[in-house]
């Protein structure tokens, strides 16, 4: 499928079984999945199925039971940098202006803030935080907020960009708005992006597959491909293509909800 | 938790009263604000003055405002008050910075070091009930009559609301901002430099703000159980001469010194803590 390029994610054989008070609850089954250099890849799914526990292991903020994670071949045993994560609210530290708050991996990385500052900057350019960075985080709207959460996300040049549902928060329009911004982003970065969400249209438009996995336990149940000519917009979803692609995966986590 | 609420208990607005006087008419200027309670003030100590005339209170029961001042302009202008004050203050000031950062300290201690906490919190809870103004005799007999038994009173009091309000504050850090930086490969220290104590601050000032009340309290408590300078020694010299004017003229003196350590704190909060409040999510 993509055996031309490198696959920067390798989830084989991962199990994950929490143990609570009453008994054990198997949170993750057998996932295997491998993404591509450069690849986006959404996943669905009904909530708890086990989409966030899927983004904390290869964030490194646990332990797999069973099986491994790998990011470009190195085995995931705690935090990497080779990940920057966003997650469903901005999680800006309101005692820091936005370029402090975009520069925070810089400081806990021990990188030097020339170093990472020009694109720091350049990247708050991107997403339209232009003149933005001497503002406090409490001074700018929800969606701008989330915006400089996907700057600190990118500032350290990781592989991977895990998105938690970052558009959950957000008004409709703002959250349409955030989709095609968040498009833009990836094309011009070529980082390698994996996004949970609950929304099909957010996962049409903007991936290259789509994941759909069930509840308790979480499995995947079906990966689809979207080959779609880019860049997509909303009207595009009509399309005769993305629509039955649509179509599928609402069968699909219809089914999964069911099982 | 307790502790961070009491800082709108230790500190009622001064508008407040003014306000309530006034009923719900439509939101006066601060400048007519500050006049109007002036207007307040001046009535009351004429009232006092007035009172004290018609029905010939005897001075040596309940002095009259001008002789309470005269007690002030004279203890102020032999400069006994000021260099007394200034020992007050030393007790209050030292005994502070040592209290609060004492209970800082522990604070985080009892936080991050898991061991720490279960070594140490339990007496942390149990002395916590002890009026710590009934130390203040053992403090004496250990330190002496000195500045340092008055600085260690001081300390012991000023101690137990930071060292909750870190704790209250330290434990209330948003969960996902110490993912955030563990997710940066961050280690232990860095969660706590970058998020877990300014996180805490508000909660650590509100601690700050009971202490320095508490602070100045100890210090006059210390010096009435046994010392040889200070506010408190004037105060029960003059109680013991029926002198009650310089009673009353070092009360307005304590006080009025009270309200500047409160202000400049308060300040200091808005400086530190603007944040505080502001949505961020």
């Amino acid at each position: 499928m993509h055996a031309m390029s490198q696959s920067t994610l390798d989830v084989t054989d991962l199990d994950l079984v929490y143990t609570t008070s009453s008994g054990s609850v198997q949170a993750l089954q057998n996932i295997q999945l491998s993404v591509a250099d450069g690849e986006f890849v959404s996943i669905v799914g009904p909530s708890g199925c086990g989409k966030s526990s899927l983004l904390k292991l290869v964030l490194g903020l646990e332990k797999a039971t069973r099986g491994d994670i790998r990011v470009s071949g190195a085995k995931i045993d705690g935090p990497t940098k080779n990940v920057g994560c966003v997650f469903q609210s901005p999680v800006l530290l309101p005692w820091r202006r936005i370029r402090e708050n975009v520069l925070l991996p810089a400081d806990v990385m021990k990188i030097d803030r020339k170093v990472v500052s020009q694109r720091a900057d350049a990247l708050l350019r991107l997403v339209g935080l232009g003149g933005f960075e001497e503002r406090y985080p409490f001074e700018l709207s929800g969606g701008m907020q989330q915006r400089a959460s996907i700057v600190r996300a990118l500032v350290h040049d990781p592989r991977i960009l895990m998105m938690d549902e970052p558009f959950a928060a957000l008004d409709a329009m703002t959250r349409e708005q955030m989709t095609l911004e968040l498009q833009r982003i990836w094309m011009e970065s070529g980082k390698t992006l994996i996004f949970v969400t609950h929304s099909i249209s957010e996962a049409v438009l903007l991936s290259d597959r789509i994941v759909v996995m069930s509840a308790r336990p979480g499995r995947i149940v079906e990966v689809f491909e979207n080959k779609a000519a880019r860049p997509r917009r909303f009207d595009s979803l009509a399309s005769p293509e993305l629509s039955e692609l649509a179509a599928k995966i609402r069968n699909c986590l219809d089914q999964a909800c069911v099982s | 938790m307790a502790l961070a609420n009491e800082k709108s208990l230790a500190f009622p607005s001064p508008r407040r009263g003014a306000g309530a006087m006034s009923g719900m008419k439509r939101p006066l200027a601060k400048s007519t604000r500050v006049l109007e309670a002036l207007g307040y003030f001046v009535g009351l100590i004429a009232l006092w003055e007035a009172v004290i005339r018609v029905f010939a209170v005897p001075p040596y029961l309940f002095p009259a405002p001008t002789d309470v001042f005269v007690a002030l302009w004279r203890g102020v202008a032999s400069g006994v008050y000021l260099t007394n004050l200034a020992i007050t203050m030393t007790e209050v000031l030292a005994g502070f910075a040592l209290g609060a950062l004492a209970g800082l300290l522990l604070g985080i201690g009892i936080v991050t070091i898991p061991v720490l906490e279960r070594v140490l919190y339990p007496y942390v809870v149990a002395l916590q009930t002890v009026p710590k103004v009934a130390i203040a005799p053992l403090m004496i007999v250990w330190f002496g009559f000195g500045l340092q038994s008055k600085i260690f009173i001081v300390a012991m009091a000023c101690m137990f609301p930071v060292l909750i309000n870190t704790i209250a504050g330290m434990r209330a850090t948003d969960s996902d901002r110490i993912s955030l930086v563990r997710a940066m490969c961050g280690s232990e220290f860095q969660v706590l430099r970058y998020i877990r104590l300014p996180s805490a601050l508000p909660y650590i000032f509100a601690g700050l703000n009971t202490a320095i009340v508490l602070a100045v309290i100890s210090a006059i408590v210390g010096e009435f159980v046994g010392a040889r300078a200070g506010i408190g020694v004037l105060i029960l010299q003059a109680n013991f001469a029926l002198d009650l004017a310089s009673v009353f003229a070092l009360l307005v003196l304590l006080s009025s010194t009270g309200v500047a350590l409160n202000l400049a704190f308060r300040y200091l909060e808005r400086k530190v803590c603007f944040w505080s409040g502001k949505s961020t999510k």
